[in-house]
This record gives C-alpha cells, structure tokens and sequence, in this order.
C-alpha cells in the first residue's frame, strides 16, 4: 500500500527502459536530488561535511567504478587504493605543471590518466580470471604505491615525499586548498557524484553493460553472441579506472589537501572500497551508494552514540566500534548474501503489500 | 534423389532450397593423439535444415565448434559464401551471420530474459561510447529501436510472460527457449542448433519442432542441427550428415540415410574391424 506499482501503464519502449519505471521511484530520486543540492548546504555544518558527507560523496565515486570492475564485468581487482593514488598524483603533477587550467578539468583529466594506467594493469585479465586475477592487481597496488614513494619526480622532490594541494578556484569559488569552505567542497564532490552516477547508469543500460554482463555471466557464450573480450576487459577496465582516478583526485584535491602514497592509499583502502561493494550490491549502482553510507557512516554514527551518547572513554569505544561494524558486514552478509541492493528490493516488495500479509 | 546442381533443389514438401552458403572441405581435427574428425566434407544449402547425427562421441559437437570458431582444424578448410574462411576467433564467426545454441544452456543467468536476448542484437547496435555515456541520440534512440525487434523474437517465441524475468529462476525448457531467442535476434544467415530438444519431454519437443520449422519458414535462416531424436530429425530435416567415430558415414535425404547399410550397423552396432 505505502510503495505502488499497479496501475503504472507504460505504452512506449522508451518509458519501459527509463531508469525509474515507477512513479514512487522517480518522485524519491527527483526528492533527494533537490535535497542534497538545496536543502543539505543550509544545514551541513563543517564537522558533518568533513567526517561524513564529504567522503561519503568521494567513496560513492571509488565503489561506483569497482563496482563497474567487479560486480558488472566479473573482474576481481584489489589494486583500487593505487589507482586513486594515479589520479591523486596526476591532479597534483598536472594543477602544479599547469596552474591556470580549470581544477574541475584537471580532476576529469586524472580520471582519464588512471584510465589509460588502468588498462595497462588490466591486460593479465585476458589470460587469467578470478583470484589470480586479483593477485596480479594485487601487485598493481605495491608497485605504484612503491612508484609514487621512490621517485621524487611524482612528488615535485619535495622534502617530505609529501604532495599538498595548491590553492585553486573555479567561478571565483575557491575549491581545493586550506581556505575552501566546506560548503564549495561539497558541491565540488556533489556535482562529481551526481555526474559520475548518471554516467555509470548510462554506461550498464545499454549494450556496454551487457557486454560487460555477458562476459561477467559465461564468457564463452559473449564470445558466441560477437562479443570482443579483449575490447569488452579492458573497457571495463578502463572505465573503472576513470571513476577511481577522479575518486582519488577528489580525495586529495578536495578532502585530504595533502597526502602521502603509502598512507593515504594503502591497501586498506582497497579493501574498504572492495567491502562498500559487496556490501552494497555486486551489479549495482545504488548498491555502491548503500554500501559507502554503510561504511564511511555507521562508524561515525556509532562513536557519535558511543562516545556521546553512553559517555564511554574515546580509546574503548574505538575498539568497540571495529567490533560492531564487523559484526554488522556479517550479519548483512547472511541475512541477504548479494548485499543491501537485494536487501532494499525484498523491502520494497514487502512495502507494496503492506499491511496485508499476502 | 537429389538435384545437387549449383541453383539448389526443391524438398519433398515443396521448400526451393538454394545454392551452397557452407561448404566444409577436408576437416581435420586433432586433440593431441585423438583424431576427433577424420576427413570430412560436406555442404549446406541456403534456406535447408541440415542435420547432424550420430552415436556419442562421434565428433558431432567438435564439427559444429570447427563451425562456429571455436576449434580450428588442423586440416581442411571452410568455404563460406564462396570465399575461403580465414582463421577467425568466435566473436569474429558471429559477425559474419552465424549463430548458436549450446548442447548444455549457455544463457547469461544474472541477466533478465530481455537483457539476455538484447546481447543478441550487440553488432547490430552501432552507437559509439560517447552517445551511450550520455544516453542522448543514437544510443537511446537506438535501443528503443531493437528493443522493438528483440519484442517480435519473443512475441514469436512465446515468452512474452517471462521478459523481466531473471534467467536463472527459468525452469529448462523456457531456458533452452530463451537461448534460441538470443540467436535468432541476431538475425543469422545460419543457425546452429546443438541438441535443441535434449531434455524435453514430448510437448516441449513438439513446441521446439513448430519453432525450428517457423523460423527456417518466415525468416529463410538455414539451420544446422544436432539432435538424438531420430524420429525429430528424420522428420524436420532436408539432409542428413551421419557421423561415427569421427567419420562421415552417410549423406542424403532422411529416406537414404535410413536406408543406408553403414548407418544401420553404426546405430544398431556391428564391431568396427578395421
């Protein structure tokens, strides 16, 4: 009764194929759209921006594009962290090389630098599948990491081994650098997200989606049916590779202000960005949306409640909150195996006979 | 007999079957010491249901993977529409016109029954990255465009009632359905059908038969069949090939096959002294 679909005709192929078949749906999404441009800014304070939306946005961008990797296209790849760290160093090699070049367009083209590194990384995938896939991005993550720590020309030789963000502005907006103000941040990050998810929508609706599905699914039949693998991997790989640069890009550019290959980027990064997936939803996009709330959230939430609001000492709460985030993944793991995507579908399906049991 | 001049020939049931569009010259193929086909030639006819039959293990299979690019021959060569075929990976056989169902259902299961028969139409779709990126011009015009052609393959195909639905809760039947529905949406010039009725019971059969017979009828495909049923084959197909052990036995209208001394003691089982 609350979630209706009946009586949602559609008479053309082209209202069947939209994203939002349902009214409810699409009324939702045009909702939170207007929220998050409108009503969020008035309301976001700097504490709220910088622990929770800004890298909620930023991590939306990473799983998007793992997700493209993995949960499309059937591609296992630990090597995420690295990959943001390409577009973290390429926005700091090209804003530094370039300095009047609008910081928007440097952000897009590290995204097109990760790309390009991404596919070389990507060629094993023709020969070999699945975790050994994954070992050989495995060694993606330690050599760029090893790259951007060794050698001095990615870090301008400065002393610290450290790159930090210019200060740069677009319209008369500073956007990166010490003096932006939360609020530029967000939209910054915002308008990337909204771009980036619209993009990925695009991109798995049609035929590249279900190129990249086909061979996800049973490779030998893409084949059958006329599908390129060579062309169909290493697109793949190359547009994930592009949501990932610009995730790192921003991780930089907007959040961090300065960072370091091996600590901002390391391993656990991949992981995180890996978890947020599975989490979420394998082969979807609001599941990458889900499953960064899920991560780059709760954990916020719980020392806010732990610490706050039981009064406990910061140090045992901090334990306490590894515990329960842990415990959570697992029972979201178990209660719906193909993540909080699935999960939301069964609810809606409960939602449209609600209250009737049948 | 048969008429087997250039222009074709015309079938008992008054079909006009036309010239050669495949000719298999020679093919062998070798598994390390095994010799899978030994020697074999054949043609297929525009417009005609050729039929491949045989025991298990006689190279049935391997013929049509030679076929579609999968397996290439160690000898011999392959002459489609009057040209010697390069060596040709599967996805550049299936550009050429040539579509498949697999012996064991190779349908993509994450997939919706749309989706899985839209991949059919992929080099039909012309839209470039860009367009698709954006969803603007070609490539949402474009889509809505096959989608109404991929609606007529399951309009004909009767699976109307499962279009949303995902492939993996399919019961067997309505997959190998779905399967075929992929391959026709490619519009082929030959369709190759490895055991479509494997696991049917005798209505499914039936309603594959009809199917098999429809789509050779509106859309003049040619189609190529393995198929264990004799009394399936002898009844849908033009020709026959018999294969046994790797060998051509028989070649002919079903009448000739089944009358042919080598066919009958391959299926009925003399001991091979050779």
């Amino acid at each position: 009764m609350l979630y209706r679909e009946a009586g949602d005709f559609k008479t053309s192929y082209a209202s069947d194929n939209q994203t939002f078949p349902i009214r409810f749906d699409r009324a939702a999404y045009w909702v939170a759209i207007a929220a998050a441009f409108l009503v969020v800014p008035m309301v976001l304070g700097d504490y709220w921006a910088n622990s929770i939306v800004i890298p909620f946005l930023i991590y939306v961008i990473a799983a998007l594009g793992l997700n493209i990797l993995i949960g499309y296209t059937g591609l296992l790849s630990l090597g995420t962290a690295a990959f943001m760290a390409v577009g973290a160093y390429a926005t700091f090699k090209l804003t530094t090389a370039f300095p009047g070049m609008p910081i928007y367009i440097v952000f897009l083209l590290s995204g097109l630098v990760t790309s390009a590194v991404g596919v070389l990384f990507g060629l094993p995938s023709l020969k070999i599948k699945g975790f050994y896939l994954a070992v050989a991005t495995l060694a993606a993550q330690f050599f760029l990491i090893w790259l951007f720590t060794r050698v001095e020309w990615f870090y301008n030789y400065s002393p610290t081994g450290q790159i930090s963000m210019p200060e740069r502005s677009m319209f008369g907006v500073i956007i990166t650098g010490a003096s932006a103000s939360s609020t530029a941040v967000y939209f910054t990050c915002l308008i990337f997200t909204v771009a980036m998810a619209w993009l990925a929508r695009n991109l798995t609706r049609g035929t590249m989606g279900r190129t990249w599905m086909a061979i996800r699914d049973m490779d030998i039949a893409a084949e059958i049916i006329g599908v390129n693998p060579l062309i169909a991997k290493l697109s793949s790989f190359a547009v994930s590779s592009f949501f990932v640069g610009v995730a790192g890009a921003l991780t930089f550019g907007v959040y961090l202000g300065a960072a370091e290959a091996g600590e901002a980027f390391s391993i656990n990064k991949s992981f995180l960005v890996l978890f947020m997936v599975i989490i979420g939803g394998l082969g979807s996009i609001l599941g990458s949306f889900l499953g960064a709330a899920f991560l780059v959230v709760l954990p916020v939430l719980l020392k806010l409640m732990l610490v706050d609001g039981f009064g406990w000492p910061a140090d045992l709460a901090r334990h306490l909150e590894v515990m329960i985030i842990g415990a959570l993944i697992i029972v979201v793991l178990i209660v719906e195996p193909h993540g909080m995507a699935a999960l939301w579908r069964t609810i809606k399906e409960k939602l449209r006979l609600w209250p009737f049991p049948h | 007999m048969l008429d087997n001049t250039q222009d074709g020939y015309v079938t008992a049931d008054g079909r006009q079957i036309g010239p050669v569009v495949l000719e298999l010259k020679n093919i062998t193929l070798r598994f390390g010491g095994v010799e899978a086909i030994k020697n074999i030639s054949f043609d297929i006819r525009t417009g005609e249901i050729r039929a491949i039959i045989g025991p298990n293990g006689a190279g049935k299979s391997s013929m049509m993977n030679v076929i579609s690019g999968f397996y290439v021959p160690q000898e011999g060569e392959i002459i489609y529409k009057g040209y010697k075929r390069a060596k040709m990976a599967p996805y550049q056989v299936a550009r050429t016109g040539i579509a498949r169902t697999f012996q064991n259902i190779a349908l993509f299961e994450g997939m919706s029954v749309l989706d899985n028969i839209m991949t059919g139409r992929m080099n039909l779709m012309k839209s470039g990255f860009l367009s698709q990126a954006m969803w603007w011009g070609k490539a949402s015009r474009e889509e809505d465009e096959h989608r109404e052609k991929v609606e007529k393959v399951i309009d004909f195909l009767e699976i109307q009632h499962i279009r949303k639905t995902p492939v993996a809760r399919l019961p067997y039947g309505l997959k190998k359905r779905v399967e075929l529905a992929r391959a026709l949406a490619a519009e082929p010039q030959i369709l190759l059908l490895d055991e479509p009725m494997a696991g049917m019971n005798v209505e499914e059969k039936e309603d594959m038969s009809r199917f098999i017979l429809d789509v050779n009828d509106e859309f003049g495909t040619t189609i190529v069949l393995i198929e264990h049923d004799m009394g399936v084959v002898m009844d849908l197909s033009d020709r026959v090939v018999v294969m046994d052990y790797g060998k051509k036995i028989g070649d002919g209208t079903p009448d000739e096959v089944r009358n042919n001394q080598d066919v009958i003691d391959a299926y009925l089982g003399v001991s091979h002294d050779e």
